[in-house]
C-alpha cells in the first residue's frame, strides 16, 4: 500500500510503500501502531490523522492495498 | 445552474478582485471579505517567509465541504475560498475568503465559520522560516 506523507512527518517517515499483509496491518489503528512503533518521533506531535481516499479515517476503517492513504500532521493553513 | 462556490488552491498570487467578483450578485445586500496575510513576527521571532504545503486533492474537498455548509446552513448566497501554496513572503496574501448574502449578518457569520473551520480541517501545512532556522507550525505542543 502506498503512503503519502506531508509536513514534518515527511522528515521522519522514510517509507512510502508498506506491505499490509507482511506487517499484519488490517485497520487504520493497526497502521498507526505500526508507524508509532517504527517512528517514535510521531509521539511528539500534537496529534495526527490518517486519510483514506482523501477523507479523514476512523481507527476501525479496514485498509485495502489499492487505497490512497495519507498521514496528516496537525494542519496549519490559513 | 449558476455556480455558487469557487474553490482554488494555487501557487500564484491571490487576487482579491477575483474572489469579490465571483461572489457579487444582484440578490446580495452584503459581502464579507477575509484576507489572511503573512506577518513578519511570530512569538517575538522575525519571520523571513512561509512555505505552505497542501494535500491538494483533499484540501479542495474539505474546502468544498466548508463552502457547502456556508450556503446550506449559514445563509451565504455565494462563496469564494482561495488558498495559496508554495513560498509566500511577508505581507502577501495566504488566504482569501469572500462571502455574499442577502443581509450582512449571514455574510459575517459564514466568513468567520469558513476561516475558523479551514484552519481546523483543511490539510494544508505552514512552515515558518526564521533568520536562523525553520519549523512546521502547530506540529508539536
Amino acid at each position: 500500500m502506498e503512503l503519502i506523507l506531508f509536513g514534518i512527518i515527511k522528515e521522519w517517515v522514510t517509507e512510502t510503500d508498506i506491505d499490509l499483509q507482511e506487517n499484519n496491518i488490517q485497520t487504520v489503528k493497526d497502521l498507526k501502531l505500526y508507524l508509532l512503533n517504527k517512528y517514535p518521533q510521531l509521539n511528539s506531535l500534537s496529534s495526527y490523522m490518517i486519510a483514506v481516499n482523501q477523507t479523514y479515517a476512523e481507527d476501525n476503517m479496514v485498509l485495502s492495498t489499492d487505497a490512497e492513504v495519507a498521514i496528516l500532521p496537525p494542519v496549519s493553513g490559513g | 445552474m449558476k455556480q455558487l462556490i469557487d474553490i482554488q488552491v494555487k501557487t500564484t498570487h491571490l487576487q482579491i478582485d477575483e474572489c469579490y467578483d465571483f461572489v457579487t450578485d444582484p440578490s446580495c445586500g452584503g459581502l464579507a471579505l477575509f484576507v489572511g496575510t503573512v506577518r513578519n513576527k511570530n512569538k517575538g521571532e522575525s519571520i523571513t517567509k512561509l512555505t505552505f504545503e497542501a494535500y491538494t486533492a483533499m484540501a479542495l474537498k474539505e474546502m468544498k465541504k466548508i463552502a457547502e455548509t456556508c450556503i446550506n446552513e449559514k445563509g451565504a448566497n455565494k462563496i469564494s475560498l482561495h488558498h495559496r501554496i508554495g513560498d509566500v513572503l511577508i505581507s502577501e496574501k495566504a488566504v482569501i475568503i469572500a462571502v455574499s448574502s442577502t443581509h450582512r449578518a449571514a455574510a459575517f457569520e459564514a466568513c468567520q465559520y469558513a476561516i475558523d473551520t479551514l484552519k481546523e480541517t483543511v490539510p494544508i501545512w505552514k512552515k515558518e522560516f526564521l533568520v536562523d532556522g525553520s519549523y512546521w507550525v502547530n506540529a508539536t505542543p
